[in-house]
C-alpha cells in the first residue's frame, strides 16, 4: 500500500514548517513569537479535525490504525514511511497540541540567557512538537526508532542553548542518558528484523506484521529484544534507577522546555511500554512483569520521598514525576483493562496537572528569581490567584476525587490489585506521600506571613525603598514586584483548569477513545482481565 | 458468638420516582453555590454570603420534600437509586454517577442541610467582616480585614455540603470516595482558613495527612471488594456478600475500619481532631462535630451487610471505640482551652457511637440515634463556645473567662441546655441516646459485656466531670476577664452575639433537650432506619436496664460533684498550674499521641527523606557505570541473534550515530 490520509503527515509538517519559517526571525522576536503561535493554534484546530476523523472501534479486532498513511522509504530493509493512529496515540497527540500553545504563552516574556532570541526558542519547541506527533503517530519500527533519536535533537538545544546556569552539564546528561537507551533499543530494532527474517520469510519493521508474529516468537528471543526496548523506554519514561538525568534537566530548561519535558516528552517512554513491548515480546512482558512492577512501586515511594526533600521547585517537580510514572508502569504491567485504560489515562492526566505545575512553579521562579523553596513564603497573600491555582495543580497531582488524576490513578490501583496485590498496596501506600511533598511545598511556599528573600526582595525592587517594613502597602502599590498572575496567564491556564475539572467528572470521551485499544492491547498480551464483572 | 443474623433481609431497590427526580440538586445546589462564590470574584463580596445560605436552605427544603415522600411510601419501597451518569467504565467495571435515597441516606441529609442552614446563618453574622480576619490572639499584627474572607468561607463552606452529601448519597464505593476525599480537602481548607497562621496551615496540613492514612484503607477496601465481587455497587455488594472469602471480608471490615478512623478522629488517628480548632468555629460546630466526622459511623452503618458477618471485624471496631472514648474523656479533663476541651469531648462520644455500631445489630440503630442527638448538642455547644470567644476578643483560654452568664444570658442558657444533655441529664438527649449504648455494651457477650459496660460507665463519669468543670470555668465565679487585657492589648468588654447568632443556637438547644426523646419513642428511628440498617435486634443482658440507667446517673452525678469541689468551690488561677501531676501532664499533652507520631514517623521520615537525596545524588555516577555494564554485557548475548550482513550493519550506524555524537558535542552551543 502507498498513500492514504494525509492528515498526520499534515500534523507532523506543520510544526515542523512553521520551526523553520520562524528560525531566522531572529532580529524580530515579536513577530516570531506571534507566528509561533500562530502555528500551534493551527495544529491544535488540526488536531481537533484529527480527533473528529477518528471513529471509536465497535469491538476488538480490525484494524488497529486509523488515518493510515504510507509509502515505501528503503525497500532493501523492507522500512515504510507508515504513519496511522490508535486511541492512545490519539489523546497523547491531543495532550500535546493543547499544551504547545499554551506553553508558548508562558515562555513569552521569559528571560532567556544573554544573546539568546524567542525566535530560535520557540522554533525548537514547534521542532520538537513535531517530532512527538511523529512519534506518536509512526507504525513502522524503524522509523518510530529515528524520530525517537531525533526528538533529542531539539530538546538537546532547547536545555543547553535556553536553559539555566548549569545547562550545558544537564543538556549533555539528558543527552548521553537518552542516546545510550536509543542504541540498546537499535540492537532490538535490528535483532527484531533478523527474527522477523527468519518467521516470515522475508524481514519487516511494520508493526502490525511484526505484532502478528510475536507469539511464535521463542520466549528467550523476545526477553533479549524486549530488554533493548525497556531500557530506552525507561529512561525516557523515567523509571528508578535510570532517573536521575530528569531532576537535571527539569531544573535547568526553561519553562517551555520543561512543560513539554515532564509534560508529554516523558510519556514516550510509557506509550513505548504499551505500543512496542507488550504487544511485540508479549512472554517475554509477562516473564519480566515481577522486575518491572519492583522498579515502578520503588519509583512510587522513591520519587515521593526524594520530592519532599527537594529544596529546588524544579527538581521537586521532576521528582514528582519519577513517582507518577511509577503508577503508569504499575498499571501498565499489571495485565488488566482497567489498569491498562487507567495507565494511558494517566499519561495525559499527568501531562496537564505536572505541565501546570510547572507552569505554576516557573512563575513564581520568574517572579521571584530564585528556584529555592525556602526563599517563598506567604505568598498568597500578594499573589491569591497564583496561590489557588498552584494548589489546583497540586490537588491534581495527588489525586483529589473530582480532579482528572483520580479517575486514571484508581484505574490504575484497582485494575492492578487483583494481580499483584503487594505492589499495589505499596504503592497505594504513595498516595500518602504525595499528599505529604504538595501540600509542604504548598504550605513552605504559599501560606502563613510574608517572608523569604525572593518574596521580600521583589517586593522592595517593586514598590522602592522602605516598603520593605509594610508587604501589605508593597502589595497594594501598583508595579510592586511581586505581581499576581496576568490576565494572560488566566486566560493560558484557564483550558487547564477546565480540562483538570471537566476530566475529573466527565473522563468519559477520552476513556471511550482509549478502551478500545487496551482491549486489543489485552488480546495481544494474551491475558483475560482477572475481574471481568460482577461474579455469577 | 455466632453471626447474630444469617443473611441481612434486603430491601428491594427501586428507580427513584416523582420529586426523589431532583435527588440530583441536593448536591448540585451547594456545588453551583460554591463555583460561582469562587468565580465571581471580589465583586460577589457584597452578596455571597447571602447566595450561600440560600443555596443550602433550598437544599434543605428539597431534602425535607423527599424525606417527606418517601416516609409515605410502604417500608420496603423506601430505598431507591437515581442514576445521573456514567462516570466511568471500562471493560467489566461500570461506575455511575449514582444516588441512594434510603432511610439512612435520608436521615443524614436532613442532618447536614439542616444543622448546616443553622450554621451557615450563624456564620453570617460570625464571619461578617471586622470579624473575619485578624483572628487569634497569637497574630503578630492586627492586619486590615480581608473583605473577600466570608465570600470565601462561604464557598468552601458549600463545597463542604455538597461533597458530604454526596459521601451519604452515594450508590457506590467509588462515589463514597469521592465524597469522602471531598470532605477531606473542605476540611482542610477551613481548618488552613486563617492561612496567616502558620499553626492553622499545620494543622490543615495534619489533617488531610492523617485522613489520607484512612483513606489508603478505605481504597484498599475497594480494591479487595472488587477483587472478590466484580462490582462497587451497593445494591450487587450487598446482596452477594456471603461470596466473599472469610479473611477477605475480616480484611474489607478492618480497612474500613482503618478509612473511618481517619476520618472520624478515631484512635489511633485522632491527633488530627483537636489541632483542627484552628479553623473558624462554625466550622468546628458542623464539619469537626455535627457532620463530616460522624462519617466513620455512617460508614459502618452503610456496610452492615459486611460486618453482619464477622464477629471479629465488629469486635475491632466495638474495642476502637471503647478506647477512643476513655482517651478523649481523660485528655478534655486536662485543657483549658474551651474548644479543645469540646473537640476532646467530640472525639469521646464518637467512641460512643462506633462502640454501638461495633455491638451489631442491637447498635447499629443506637450508634445512629446517638450520631443524631450529638449532632445537636455538639453543635449548639461549638456555637455556644464561638459566641463566648466573639465576645472575649477570640481567647480561647477558660481561664480569662468566668461569670460570664450575668453578660451573655442567652448562649449561657443555650449552652447549659447542651451541657445538659451532653453529660445525660434525665430526660434530655445525651440520657437516651447515651444511655441506651452503655446499656447495649452491656449486654455484649461475655467478657466484652463487662469491660465495654464498665469502661463506657467511667468515660461517662469523667464527661460529667469535663463538661462541669468547663461550664464552672465559662460562667461562673469570679469575672477573672476584669482585670485582664488581651494580647492586643485592648480591654475585655464581653456581650451577647447578635439575632443571627443566637436565634441558630436556640434552635438547637430546642434540638439538644428534644431530640433524643422523639427518636427513641417507640423505636422510632431504629424503625425508620430498618430498610438500611436491619431489624433492631434487642439483646437482653445480665445487667437489667434500670440498673444500668441508675448506675450511669450516678457516675455522673459523682463526676459533676467533683468538678464542683475542685473547680466550682475555689478560685480559679488565671495561670495555668505547672505543678501537677504525672496523669495531668500526660493529659495535656494528649496521651503523647503526638510525641510517639513524631518520634516513629516523622523523624525517621526527615532523616530517610534527607539520606535518600544524599544517596541519589551520590547514585549518578554508579548508575551511569552500572549501566555501561549493562550495555556491555546484553550486546553480547545478543550478537547471538544476529546475521553477519546485520551486525556490520548495526556497526554502521552505531558508528554514525557516534559522529553525530561528536558532532553535537563540539558544536557546544555557540
Amino acid at each position: 500500500m502507498n498513500g492514504g490520509n494525509l492528515i498526520l503527515i499534515a500534523l507532523i509538517l506543520l510544526p515542523l514548517v512553521g520551526s523553520l519559517v520562524i528560525y531566522p526571525l531572529h532580529a524580530n522576536p515579536s513577530t516570531a513569537k506571534l507566528a509561533a503561535m500562530g502555528f500551534a493554534l493551527a495544529e491544535l484546530v488540526l488536531t481537533v479535525v484529527v480527533w473528529l476523523q477518528y471513529s471509536i472501534p465497535a469491538a476488538a479486532g480490525g484494524t488497529r490504525f486509523q488515518l493510515q498513511f504510507a509509502i515505501d522509504w528503503i525497500p532493501a530493509f523492507g522500512t515504510r514511511l507508515a504513519f496511522g493512529i490508535d486511541g492512545i496515540a490519539l489523546v497523547l497527540i491531543a495532550l500535546t497540541a493543547v499544551l504547545v500553545p499554551v506553553l508558548l504563552l508562558f515562555s513569552w516574556e521569559e528571560k532567556l540567557p544573554e544573546g539568546r532570541s524567542h525566535a530560535g526558542y520557540f522554533a525548537l519547541l514547534l521542532a520538537t512538537q513535531a517530532t512527538l506527533m511523529g512519534v506518536f503517530t509512526a507504525t513502522d519500527v524503524f522509523l518510530f526508532y529515528v524520530l525517537f533519536e531525533a526528538m533529542l535533537i531539539p530538546m538537546y538545544f532547547l536545555i543547553g542553548r535556553f536553559g539555566g546556569p548549569r545547562r550545558q552539564y544537564a543538556a549533555v546528561k539528558f543527552f548521553l542518558y537518552s542516546l545510550f537507551g536509543g542504541l540498546i533499543m537499535l540492537a532490538s530494532v535490528i535483532g527484531l528484523f533478523v527474527v522477523s527474517g527468519e518467521q516470515l520469510g522475508a524481514g519487516t519493521f511494520t508493526w502490525a506484521d511484526l505484532q502478528r508474529m510475536a507469539a511464535s516468537v521463542p520466549e528467550s528471543t523476545q526477553i533479549w529484544l524486549f530488554l533493548g526496548f525497556f531500557v530506552a523506554f525507561a529512561i525516557k519514561a523515567p523509571l528508578v534507577p535510570f532517573h536521575t538525568w530528569l531532576p537535571d534537566a527539569g531544573a535547568e530548561a526553561p519553562i517551555g522546555a520543561g512543560v513539554i519535558l515532564v509534560g508529554v516528552l516523558d510519556k514516550v517512554g510509557t506509550f513505548g511500554f504499551l505500543r512496542y513491548c507488550l504487544p511485540l515480546f508479549p512472554l517475554a512482558s509477562r516473564d519480566l512483569a515481577p522486575l518491572v512492577l519492583t522498579l515502578a512501586v520503588i519509583g512510587v515511594l522513591y520519587g515521593a520521598l526524594l520530592a519532599v526533600g527537594q529544596a529546588d521547585m524544579k527538581r521537586f517537580v521532576s521528582y514528582t514525576s519519577v513517582a507518577h510514572f511509577g503508577f503508569i508502569a504499575l498499571g501498565i504491567f499489571s495485565f488488566s483493562s482497567q489498569a491498562f485504560a487507567g495507565s494511558a489515562l494517566y499519561m495525559v492526566n499527568h501531562g496537564l496537572s505536572t505541565g501546570m505545575l510547572f507552569i505554576m512553579v516557573g512563575t513564581l521562579i520568574t517572579r521571584g528569581g530564585s528556584r529555592l523553596i525556602r526563599d517563598y513564603g506567604g505568598v498568597h497573600k500578594i499573589a491569591p490567584l497564583l496561590a489557588g491555582l498552584f494548589l489546583v495543580a497540586g490537588l491534581s497531582s495527588l489525586a483529589l476525587p473530582g480532579t482528572n488524576s483520580f479517575v486514571s490513578e484508581f484505574l490504575v490501583l484497582l485494575g492492578s490489585f487483583p494481580r499483584e496485590p503487594v505492589y499495589t498496596i505499596l504503592a497505594t501506600i504513595g498516595i500518602i506521600f504525595a499528599a505529604l511533598y504538595v501540600l509542604w511545598v504548598y504550605q513552605q511556599t504559599m501560606q502563613g506571613p510574608l517572608r523569604g528573600a525572593a518574596v521580600l526582595g521583589a517586593l522592595e525592587r517593586g514598590g522602592g525603598p522602605g516598603t520593605m517594613l509594610d508587604p501589605v502597602v508593597a502589595a497594594a502599590r501598583p508595579g510592586s514586584g511581586f505581581r499576581d498572575l496576568t490576565k494572560i496567564e488566566i486566560g493560558a491556564l484557564t483550558p487547564l483548569v477546565v480540562l483538570i475539572v471537566v476530566l475529573g467528572f466527565f473522563p468519559g470521551p477520552v476513556l471511550d477513545v482509549i478502551t478500545p485499544s487496551v482491549v486489543a492491547t489485552m488480546n495481544e498480551v494474551g491475558l483475560p482481565d482477572p475481574v471481568g464483572g460482577l461474579v455469577p | 458468638m455466632s453471626s447474630l443474623i444469617a443473611a441481612a433481609e434486603l430491601p428491594d431497590v427501586g428507580p427513584a420516582t416523582g420529586v426523589a427526580d431532583l435527588a440530583w440538586l441536593l448536591v448540585a445546589l451547594p456545588a453551583i453555590s460554591a463555583v460561582v462564590l469562587l468565580l465571581a470574584g471580589r465583586r460577589a463580596n457584597t452578596w455571597g454570603h447571602i447566595l450561600g445560605v440560600l443555596s443550602v436552605v433550598a437544599t434543605f427544603v428539597i431534602g425535607l420534600v423527599i424525606f417527606l415522600q418517601t416516609a409515605g411510601l410502604d417500608a420496603a419501597a423506601r430505598t431507591r437509586e437515581l442514576s445521573v451518569y456514567n462516570w466511568f467504565s471500562v471493560a467489566g467495571l461500570h461506575v455511575d454517577f449514582g444516588l441512594r435515597l434510603d432511610p439512612l441516606s435520608l436521615t443524614f441529609v436532613l442532618l447536614i442541610t439542616g444543622v448546616g442552614s443553622l450554621i451557615h446563618i450563624y456564620s453570617v453574622g460570625y464571619m461578617a467582616p471586622v470579624h473575619g480576619a485578624g483572628h487569634g490572639e497569637d497574630d503578630d499584627a492586627a492586619e486590615p480585614s480581608d473583605p473577600s474572607a466570608r465570600r470565601r468561607f462561604f464557598a468552601q463552606l458549600n463545597l463542604f455540603v455538597a461533597a458530604m452529601l454526596v459521601l451519604v448519597l452515594g450508590n457506590n464505593f467509588v462515589m463514597l470516595y469521592l465524597g469522602w476525599e471531598g470532605v477531606g480537602l473542605a476540611s482542610y481548607l477551613l481548618i488552613g482558613f486563617y492561612q496567616d497562621r502558620p499553626s492553622a496551615a499545620t494543622a490543615a496540613k495534619k489533617a488531610f495527612l492523617m485522613n489520607r492514612v484512612g483513606d489508603v484503607g478505605l481504597a484498599l477496601a475497594i480494591f479487595i471488594l472488587w477483587t472478590q465481587l466484580g462490582t462497587l455497587q451497593y445494591t450487587q455488594v450487598f446482596a452477594n456478600v456471603g461470596k466473599i472469602d472469610p479473611p477477605a471480608l475480616v480484611a474489607i471490615t478492618v480497612l474500613l475500619l482503618l478509612g473511618a478512623c481517619g476520618k472520624s478522629g478515631q484512635f489511633p488517628l485522632q491527633a488530627w481532631l483537636p489541632d483542627a480548632m484552628e479553623g473558624p468555629t462554625p466550622v468546628s460546630a458542623l464539619i469537626h462535630a455535627a457532620t463530616m466526622v460522624t462519617a466513620g459511623v455512617y460508614l459502618i452503618g452503610r456496610t452492615h451487610a459486611l460486618y453482619d458477618l464477622t464477629d471479629t471485624g465488629r469486635l475491632v471496631v466495638a474495642i476502637i471505640g471503647t478506647i477512643t472514648l476513655l482517651i478523649g474523656a481523660i485528655i478534655g479533663c486536662a485543657y483549658d482551652d474551651i474548644k479543645k476541651v469540646l473537640a476532646y469531648s467530640t472525639v469521646s462520644q464518637i467512641g460512643y457511637m462506633f462502640l454501638a455500631v461495633g455491638l451489631g445489630p442491637f447498635g447499629y440503630a443506637l450508634g445512629i440515634a446517638h450520631l443524631l442527638s450529638h449532632g445537636f448538642f455538639k453543635a449548639g455547644l461549638f456555637l455556644g463556645a464561638g459566641s463566648v470567644m466573639h465576645a472575649m476578643n477570640d481567647n480561647v483560654d477558660m481561664r480569662r473567662y468566668g461569670g460570664l452568664w450575668r453578660v451573655m444570658p442567652i448562649t449561657f442558657v443555650t449552652f447549659a441546655l447542651g451541657y445538659l444533655a451532653l453529660i445525660g441529664f434525665p430526660f434530655l438527649s445525651g440520657y437516651f441516646t447515651k444511655d441506651a449504648i452503655i446499656e447495649a455494651a452491656f449486654s455484649a457477650p461475655g467478657w466484652q459485656g463487662w469491660t465495654f459496660g464498665l469502661l463506657a460507665t467511667l468515660a461517662a463519669g469523667l464527661t460529667a466531670f469535663y463538661m462541669t468543670r468547663l461550664v464552672l470555668m465559662t460562667f461562673f465565679g469570679e469575672q477573672r476577664w476584669k482585670n485582664l487585657k488581651s494580647a492586643d492589648g485592648h480591654a475585655y468588654h464581653p456581650h451577647e452575639a447578635p439575632a443571627s447568632m443566637t436565634v441558630p443556637m436556640i434552635i438547637l438547644a430546642i434540638g439538644s433537650v428534644g431530640a433524643g426523646f422523639v427518636l427513641t419513642q417507640g423505636h422510632l428511628l431504629a424503625t425508620w432506619l430498618t430498610p438500611s440498617l436491619g431489624e433492631l435486634a434487642e439483646q437482653e443482658g445480665p445487667v437489667p436496664a434500670a440498673v444500668v440507667s441508675t448506675l450511669v446517673l450516678v457516675v455522673s452525678a459523682i463526676g459533676v460533684l467533683v468538678a464542683y469541689l475542685l473547680v466550682g468551690r475555689r478560685p480559679t488561677p488565671v495561670e495555668r498550674p505547672q505543678h501537677v501531676s504525672f496523669p495531668v501532664r500526660a493529659a495535656r499533652r494528649d496521651l503523647y499521641a503526638n510525641a510517639i507520631n513524631e518520634a516513629l514517623i516523622a523523624t525517621p521520615g526527615t532523616w530517610l527523606s534527607r539520606f535518600l537525596v544524599y544517596f541519589d545524588n551520590r547514585g549518578v555516577d554508579g548508575a551511569v557505570n552500572g549501566t555501561a555494564a549493562l550495555l556491555g554485557g546484553s550486546s553480547g548475548r545478543l550478537r547471538r541473534l544476529q546475521t553477519g550482513f546485520v551486525r556490520s550493519y548495526a556497526l554502521s550506524m552505531l558508528g554514525g550515530a557516534v559522529l553525530v555524537v561528536a558532532a553535537l558535542l563540539a558544536v557546544r552551543f555557540v
